[in-house]
């Protein structure tokens, strides 16, 4: 599953929670504005094996029709699922 | 209700049996180790049904007991000294996850020279660390503020770790009669601990979360509303327990024979006794004598301090503390709430009783003595010879 944002940002003191708890299952927002250089998957390479998947440190890989997709808001950039890549489908691409 | 022969760590434990912890763990120090021992015996002969976790320091006490409380178990842990200060870690964890952990410090002093015996330095310490502080003066005192350390820390308005400090020795060594209430008066005092701040499988929540520098600020704030909210959550509490046992407690601090005093002693634990012995004495000396005792050091207690000390000549702030470098930090906080009333009262700084150094009566006297020149001064009691 993909993890989703909340759709409100708490911006009042009244909307932040009185304890440091929190309904599981939200993040607090994006998480990767620091990345130089992207993930880019080639659809047409990609064969669905799914080692990308599971060697992503940050579990930001999903599977998506048969293959998979990176959700930007959490991937860091750090290029692991490029190197595990057999059929070359992934790609880094500096950020603009 | 029964009357019994008690130490200050044994109406302690007295306390917390009637306040029904579920989960206590806690690791062995002089001199708490016997609030510890006869929790476990309590818990060994069933008069407590709490689960008894040994654990191997006191870094895995607060641990674990922040582990029971974030499943919603009444706990209690215990330390002292060099213990409190291992656990120092995980005391800001407690506060800022907001986990009502009731605990027992016994006041020794911290190393180095290593000494055993009783001073305040550990706990004032850790004063920012986030959690309530209480001063118990007497055992009977020790063993009522085991039961409200509970009510206030659990309280919806609160939800913040309590720590109850005890004098090493003088109070937790020394034997007393204490009334002992019934588990009928305790149980109708208390309710049960109910929060919503616990993992909880039909309500799934994230606990102890990271909150960066957009939302830091007001989690420590709401941290900070917590506390001073304490105030009128110990009155209430103050207020059904004088119902439930005929016992009134004055809040955050006590005042003893101030009303019309020229000269007052701010001072805080068991050496309150003495000093209302020589309030009395000086009285008849007609020296308007009087006492302020600190019930409590958080919340600090600002406003009783300047309501007391409005109408006095000089007083005189007696701590078994010192910030090297500094002042007392007893003397720190109070000098900053009358400065920020607009106080210019003249207030000394007595330091006394490190490591357990006995103060006595004529040295309470003579700071009296001392308040009437009206000259502010730092003095530290017990340095001895004559080029101290």
């Amino acid at each position: 599953m993909k993890p989703f944002l909340r759709e409100k940002i708490p911006a009042k003191l009244s909307e932040i929670p009185e304890y440091t708890a929190y309904e599981a299952g939200y993040l607090v927002t994006g998480n990767a504005g620091w990345r130089n250089i992207r993930p880019v998957i080639n659809k047409e390479k990609c064969v669905g094996c799914l080692q990308c998947y599971l060697h992503c440190p940050d579990g930001v890989i999903f599977k998506k029709d048969g293959k998979v997709d990176i959700d930007y808001d959490f991937c860091k950039g750090c290029g692991i699922c490029k190197r595990i890549c057999k059929p070359g489908a992934i790609e880094m691409e500096a950020e603009k | 209700m029964a009357r019994k022969f008690l130490s200050g760590n044994e109406a302690f434990a007295e306390g917390v049996r009637l306040a029904r912890p579920q989960v206590i763990s806690a690791y062995p120090i002089t001199p708490q180790t016997i609030v510890v021992e006869c929790l476990s015996e309590m818990v060994e002969d069933g008069s407590l049904k709490a689960e008894f976790i040994h654990v191997e320091s006191e870094h895995s006490a607060l641990s674990c007991a922040m582990g029971a409380s974030a499943v919603g178990a009444r706990t209690f842990t215990a330390t002292s000294s060099q213990g409190l200060l291992y656990m120092a870690e995980c005391l800001v964890y407690a506060s800022g996850g907001r986990f009502p952990i009731v605990m027992m410090n016994a006041n020794r002093s911290t190393a180095l020279p290593w000494n055993i015996y009783g001073d305040q330095r550990d706990s004032i310490a850790l004063l920012d660390s986030g959690w309530i502080q209480s001063y118990a003066e007497n055992a009977q005192e020790a063993l009522d503020l085991a039961l409200m350390s509970y009510y206030i820390a659990e309280h919806k308005n609160v939800s913040t770790p309590y720590m109850a400090n005890l004098d090493g020795f003088v109070l937790t060594h020394t034997y007393e009669v204490v009334e002992i209430p019934t588990q009928e008066q305790a149980d109708a005092f208390l309710p049960s601990f109910k929060t919503e701040n616990k993992l909880d499988l039909s309500h799934p929540r994230n606990l102890g979360f990271t909150a960066g520098p957009d939302y830091n600020t007001q989690f420590k704030y709401k941290e900070h509303l917590g506390l001073l909210r304490v105030r009128e959550v110990v009155e209430e509490a103050e207020m059904r327990f004088a119902e439930i046992f005929g016992r009134r407690y004055t809040g955050l601090t006590e005042n003893y024979r101030t009303e019309d005093a020229d000269f007052i002693l701010v001072t805080l634990g068991s050496i309150s006794g003495l000093v209302r012995e020589v309030a009395d004495e000086l009285r008849e000396k007609n020296v308007k004598a009087g006492l302020l005792r600190l019930r409590y050091l958080r919340p600090f207690p600002d406003e009783e301090i300047v309501r007391t000390l409005n109408g006095a000549k000089a007083a005189a702030v007696l701590e078994k503390d010192i910030s090297f470098g500094g002042d007392g930090t007893v003397y720190t906080n109070v000098t900053a709430a009358l400065q920020k009333a607009g106080s210019r009262l003249p207030v000394s700084n007595y330091i006394g009783g490190l490591g357990g150094k006995n103060i006595s009566a004529e040295e309470i006297e003579q700071i009296f003595e001392e308040l009437k020149q009206g000259n502010v001064k730092t003095v530290f009691l017990g340095l001895g010879g004559e080029d101290a």
